[in-house]
């Protein structure tokens, strides 16, 4: 009886441990979202949004130019690096059973581990130097080198889920193999694909180390992408380490834009999954 | 009539070969932390000067600024420690220095139970940061700072980890002041610490001092300033105990002397005068001799010939020394020196009318 | 029933039989073009991997035809003298990261376990959400909360409170000064934990339920189940879990620098300073003038990068000994 005792205790103990490990857990983001907000909403206004850096002394000096250059190089870098990463994951789920398979997943692991500022400094060596000047184009290709890997994998986990039941059916139908896997395969792990692109997106709109030797940054608006351009991340960092309080609010306000941004990319991903989630069959 | 027929042909025909009102010039700079600031307050308002004009300047670090421009990644650097020999050789000679504003380096502390500014002799601090002095109350702090109770305590130093012209500039006053330190560790933009932590940047270092009772750091004076921390005098070679600011700054660079073909690679930590504060320093533009496209030549030897002018009455309210007269007047003929396809930048007459500011 | 060939109308002539195989294999020139054109798209990473590779052997040759192995048995980081050792900062990655990896498993594999089993059902996918949004923060705001709120919170509010108990183990000896191992091993386990939550929870849903309902048949507790049958079960995929979230504690940049102290020194201390390889390289890539300095951090850079290949190569063979496909990876990552 004792022994039996002893065990629901335990069974009980550890069922807490569980409870708090999840509290414990979600600590961290509620103190970061909670010190992001209490130190930088103060500093949202119109003026942040749609002005870009004025002198020091001057108020009403905005993030304009960091919140659209972040925008326009996380989009070209998804531009280039979707459509390869989720034809890798294609790949991989359709084909990839065999040593090329293998060598590429294990490539896609390994550049997932490497640190993003050693991208940074190949994209300098090859594409800054060369060209001889810094540019957004140099920054979106470190980004979408970031972003490849990791769609490739998610996307051939998103392929993988689909029943083989759907591709035999089509198989049956008359489909040749390649249309298939476009047309049946692909479409149904759809939502699945957005979800990966729209968390490595997220990932990458928030690297300021690649940034440092490609795109550079900039004081001043711009669209050109064979210029530098400002980015969120870079510029609440310049900012942050700064002297001024002044620097220091904005900065703060410019870490809050950018978590609101990549959590809504990231929440967004979770409800189109919820709805459309596929279901082994 | 035919005067304003004929002024405008002559306007026609000058305007391409110099004026930079009408097209739209974008140019790229990247170097110097330090300066940064002010770097950044003249861009913007030089663009309200030139609204055609985008200069944009970023810092990554002095060593970043020489290897970028090493490399012609962008169209001038900026550095707080002058290139040596070697890299100049590296560029073929195609290198001006120019100098732009001065700043002074600052040690900083927290010390519990302290609110007098501290004085430091040069032994102190080459002894403190070389690991050798351990306690706030050893006898060469308290000789100089009698009356000061000063406790018991650990000194924990706090460097700069990251490469840095603040660093190269404390580096350099210590090696100038203590033989010691120039034999074990030297001088440069990144050295091997005898002792401390590392902070990342000044806002790094000032914000572990501010943090840990019993610190002692090097930072630039507008970080101490504007973080309002502590910061100590210091003694000069005159033997005075000179606090930073803009007099004691701008007294340090007076000292140095110039000749007329002076390149300003001039270190003036130490200097001489009862005034001047010993950890001072130029920081400077790196631009090419001779530069390829003549508009941006003559757009960036416009905003420079501005920043050193007109430019110079922004930086007493960022902390930054403006530089002396003398000194302004060798950067105007260096200036007029560049050339473009072999003839010079600047027209013979550019800027005649047009007094330096600054002291 | 038999057929009468008199009644039958004539069989159509039959294809050659290389066409007929063809047919019978359905492939078509559209098969051949979409697998060439897949088979470059993936062919991408590895091209990428070997120029980066490339480029780090070629950036670090100078320093290796210097250094040698030395380079990762020295100690003395002088960039003014030019003589660079590296064994602080492979020290530091790897005693950081297991610091977190110490921090971020019983938590990360709680909170799996929480999801996959005691969560209330409405609980569970809101949790999730939310655990893997921590995945989402940014390295720099990381960075920036470790500065401004752990490294105080430790050195004022826990460090006064647990020094006289545990310092006098070696793990806990010196002088606290805030910025520490201890600070960047804390904020890593916060950024790693996400991807070894997911990922753990993806190997504990793919644990079949047969094996659960066994031992609850047996009389186990919900608990009992869980340690005694489902954990060893999904033991690989959890184990190749960690060693991923370990493949990004090492190369994990921002945060770290802001918080590790940045000092080239080897200690067991967790309370003394230390530094990475990742850091240095951030620290000191953009102002090392000189071409060795420089060299030297790309060598750096590829130690990493070895170190790197290596833990995720344990990971893909200990992912792949459980759940096949649906466990590695997740769609978290």
């Amino acid at each position: 009886m004792a022994h039996r005792t002893s065990r629901r205790v335990i069974g009980a103990l550890m069922t807490g441990a569980t409870y708090g490990a999840a509290a414990l857990a979600l600590l961290p983001l509620a103190a970061i979202l909670a010190m992001l907000i209490l130190k930088g909403a103060g500093s949202l206004n119109w003026d942040f949004f749609t002005r870009s850096s004025v002198p020091l002394g001057e108020s009403g000096g905005g993030f304009a130019h960091a919140i659209t250059g972040t925008l326009i190089i996380v989009g070209l870098a998804c531009a280039i690096g979707v459509p390869i990463g989720v034809g890798g994951g294609v790949f991989l789920a359709e084909f990839g059973g065999g040593p090329l398979g293998w060598l590429v997943r294990f490539v896609a692991d390994t550049l997932n581990g490497i640190p993003s500022i050693v991208i940074g400094i190949f994209a300098w060596t090859w594409i800054v130097r060369p060209m001889g000047k810094f540019t957004a184009l140099a920054g979106a290709i470190a980004l979408a080198t970031i972003l490849i890997p990791i769609v490739a994998r998610t996307t051939e986990e998103m392929v993988r889920l689909v029943p083989n039941s759907l591709r035999e059916a089509a198989l049956a139908l008359g489909y040749p193999r390649w249309r298939t896997s476009l047309q049946v395969v692909v479409r149904t792990a759809g939502a699945g694909i957005v979800t990966g692109c729209l968390v490595a997106m997220a990932r990458v709109a928030g690297e300021t180390a690649p940034l440092l030797f490609t795109a550079l940054g900039n004081q001043f608006f711009s669209t050109r992408l064979l210029e530098p351009m400002a980015a969120l991340p870079l510029q609440v960092y310049v900012y942050a380490v700064g002297p001024y309080d002044e620097w220091h609010r904005q900065a703060w306000a410019g870490a809050l834009v950018l978590i609101i941004l990549v959590l809504t990319l990231g929440t967004v991903a979770r409800i189109i999954t919820r709805g459309r989630r596929v279901s082994h069959g | 009539m035919r005067q304003l027929a004929s002024l405008a042909f002559a306007a026609a025909i000058l305007a391409p070969s110099g004026s930079v009102a009408a097209q739209e010039i974008r140019l790229t700079g990247a170097g110097a932390t330090f300066p940064y600031p002010i770097y950044s307050k003249w861009v913007l308002e030089y663009a309200t000067v030139r609204p055609n004009m985008q200069i944009n300047y970023q810092s990554i670090g002095s060593g970043g600024g020489i290897r970028q421009f090493t490399d012609h990644t962008v169209d001038f650097g900026a550095t707080d420690g002058p290139m040596a020999d070697s890299q100049i050789t590296a560029v073929g000679g195609n290198v001006l220095h120019i100098p732009t504003v001065l700043g002074a380096v600052v040690p900083i502390y927290e010390v519990p139970g302290v609110t007098q500014q501290l004085r430091f002799t040069p032994d102190v601090l080459a002894g403190v940061f070389l690991g050798q002095i351990t306690r706030w109350n050893d006898s060469r702090i308290t000789a100089a700072n009698p009356g000061v109770p000063l406790p018991e305590r650990d000194i924990v130093v706090v460097h700069r980890s990251d490469g840095s012209g603040t660093t190269y500039i404390f580096t350099d006053y210590l090696s100038k002041v203590s033989p010691d330190w120039a034999g074990r560790v030297g001088k440069g933009t990144a050295v091997n610490w005898p002792a401390g932590l590392g902070g990342r940047g000044n806002e790094g270092v000032a914000s572990t001092v501010r943090g840990t009772p019993g610190a002692i750091g090097y930072v630039e004076l507008i970080y101490a300033v504007q973080n309002r921390i502590p910061f100590g005098t210091v003694r000069n070679h005159a033997g005075q105990f000179v606090a930073a600011s803009l007099a004691s700054t701008t007294a340090a660079a007076a000292s140095a002397t110039f000749t007329a073909d002076t390149d300003f690679r001039v270190s003036i930590t130490d200097a001489a005068g009862d005034a001047a504060y010993p950890i001072a320093s130029f920081t400077w533009l790196l631009i090419p001799r001779q530069i390829s496209d003549p508009v941006k030549a003559r757009a960036l030897l416009e905003f420079i010939w501005w920043a050193t002018h007109d430019g110079q009455r922004f930086a007493e309210a960022l902390s930054y020394a403006s530089l002396p007269g003398p000194v302004v007047g060798l950067i105007e003929a260096r200036l007029r020196s560049v050339t473009a396809g072999g003839r010079p930048v600047l027209p013979a007459n550019f800027g005649q009318g047009t007094a330096p500011r600054g002291r | 029933m038999t057929t009468d060939a008199a009644v039958l109308p004539e069989p159509a002539p039959q294809p050659a039989a290389e066409d007929r195989w063809k047919a019978l294999r359905m492939v078509s020139r559209g098969d051949v073009a979409y697998r060439l054109v897949l088979t470059l798209l993936a062919l991408a990473p590895p091209f990428l991997l070997a120029m980066i590779a490339g480029e780090l052997v070629r950036g670090a040759w100078p320093a290796i035809r210097r250094f040698g192995a030395g380079f990762l048995t020295h100690s003395v980081w002088d960039p003014v003298l030019g003589e660079f050792g590296a064994l602080p900062l492979i020290f530091g990655t790897l005693y950081a990261s297991l610091v977190a990896m110490l921090v971020a498993i019983p938590l990360a594999v709680g909170v799996a376990i929480f999801l996959t089993e005691f969560a209330p059902r409405r609980l569970r996918t809101p949790v999730a959400t939310l655990v893997e949004l921590l995945a989402a923060v940014p390295s720099v705001i990381y960075g920036l909360w470790g500065v401004f709120v752990l490294v105080p919170l430790l050195r004022e509010t826990l460090w006064p409170v647990v020094r006289p108990a545990l310092a006098w183990l070696p793990i806990f000896q010196g002088a606290f000064y805030g910025p520490s191992v201890l600070a960047a091993g804390i904020i890593l386990a916060v950024m790693i934990l996400p991807y070894i939550a997911a990922v753990s929870r993806e190997v504990l849903l793919a644990v079949p339920a047969a094996q659960r309902e066994a031992a609850l048949a047996l009389g186990a507790t919900r608990w009992e189940a869980v340690w005694t049958v489902i954990l060893p079960y999904g033991r690989s995929g959890i184990m190749g879990a960690v060693i991923l979230g370990l493949g990004r504690a090492l190369g994990e940049t921002m945060a770290v620098t802001m918080v590790i102290g940045n000092t080239h020194e080897i200690s067991l201390s967790l309370v003394q300073p230390g530094y990475t390889i990742a850091a240095a390289i951030a620290n000191e890539f953009a102002e090392a003038a000189t071409s060795l300095h420089l060299s030297a951090l790309v060598y750096a850079a590829l130690v990493l990068f070895v170190i790197t290949v290596v833990v995720n190569a344990l990971a893909r063979v200990l992912i792949w000994r459980v759940a096949r496909g649906s466990a590695a990876g997740s769609s978290a990552i």
